[in-house]
């Protein structure tokens, strides 16, 4: 029986706004850990697929650039992705970003498949923006097309509508 | 216009820098970094993409420094909006993107005088900080109009999502021309 692989896969499905964020605990370096619960204000959840690949690196690159009017408004940006911490430790400080790069490791996208963005065909995450309220509920959220960083604009437009 | 793109949201000014006729069909905006590879491979496209369209075609450079992963690109963007308080904007958006090898702050001087610029006013614009908060006002659009990496091209207003290869990009070109 032959069974076309797109149909194998659900779509993702991100959560929406009014979902409660799912908790997390990350490491962000060896021996650091970032968890949701310990954050205060609101966040950004930037689910990329891969360290290293060019538009991701664009896309990261853009919300360093953007970084500062985040946090103008109480905002921290988290990247998160499938890679292990030491490739996120050498990509962080390739890339000169600022905001910390979380491992969804082990259990591997386990925190994508949580918040409903791990792709099973190819065992990365999608493209994916969350935003969390102060309360740490998710206020918007947003799936591109893998091949095309999102820009920040719609992050920080709901990071300045909670307001 | 296809509601999906993201849309420039900064409208082309008095105080962009503006190469090609107001009633252009087509306005192409730019946001470039001036150490970026891919920048540079893109400069030689929009020259040959104006030389195809002519009047039919204005083309706007904005600054998107992208200085985490290009050190030098801050002030290379400050010293071309330097240059450009003396009137010679786009001979030296020119030089720096044929001489993206060097752009050591001693080169930067010393292309703003090869385009004729006064090197002593460059640099006095370059310390009181007139031309830093240009280059970061340049950013702060192009982040708020959704730019997503360099360079980001709008046409007419619509980020351009597609491949910018000279043949693509001038093909969507001609069908915007003839849609108009």
């Amino acid at each position: 029986m032959t069974t076309n692989t797109s149909d194998v896969f659900a779509p993702s499905a991100p959560l929406q706004p009014g979902a409660r964020a799912p908790e997390f605990s990350l490491f962000a370096a060896p021996g650091q850990k970032v968890t949701l619960t310990e954050l205060e204000g609101p966040v950004v959840l930037i689910f990329y697929p891969a360290d290293w690949s060019p538009v991701c690196s664009d896309e990261l690159s853009m919300f360093e650039s953007a970084n500062s009017l985040f946090s103008d408004r109480g905002a921290q940006l988290l990247g998160i992705a499938v890679d292990s911490v030491w490739s996120h430790v050498a990509f962080k400080a390739d890339r000169r970003l600022n905001f910390p790069l979380l491992a969804d490791f082990h259990p591997k996208g386990e925190v994508a498949r949580s918040y409903g963005v791990y792709r099973d065909q190819d065992g990365v995450t999608e493209r994916a923006l969350f935003v969390l309220d102060a309360e740490h509920d998710v206020a918007w959220s947003h799936v591109s097309p893998i091949g095309i960083s999102p820009g920040v604009d719609g992050a920080l437009r709901a990071v300045e509508a909670l307001s | 216009m296809n509601s999906n793109r993201a849309q420039l949201v900064e409208p082309v000014g008095p105080d962009d820098h503006v190469e090609g006729p107001a009633d252009a069909a087509i306005t192409l905006v730019e946001y470039g970094d001036y150490q970026c590879p891919y920048c540079g491979q893109a400069y030689a496209i929009v020259k040959k993409l104006q030389s195809d369209f002519g009047s039919s075609l204005r083309l706007v450079f904005r600054n998107m420094p992208l200085t985490n992963v290009h050190p030098q690109a801050e002030l290379a963007a400050e010293t071309a909006e330097a240059v450009a308080l003396q009137g010679k904007f786009w001979p030296m958006h020119d030089v720096l993107f044929e001489n993206q090898r060097d752009l050591s702050a001693t080169a930067l001087l010393r292309y703003a005088e090869e385009v004729g610029a006064n090197a002593s006013e460059v640099a006095s614009a370059l310390s009181d900080g007139v031309v830093r908060k240009r280059v970061k006002d340049d950013v702060e659009s192009g982040i708020r109009s959704g730019v997503n990496g360099t360079p980001t091209f709008f046409v007419n207003g619509e980020r351009y999502d597609a491949s910018w290869d000279y043949e693509s990009f001038r093909d969507y070109l001609k069908d915007v021309l003839e849609q108009s």
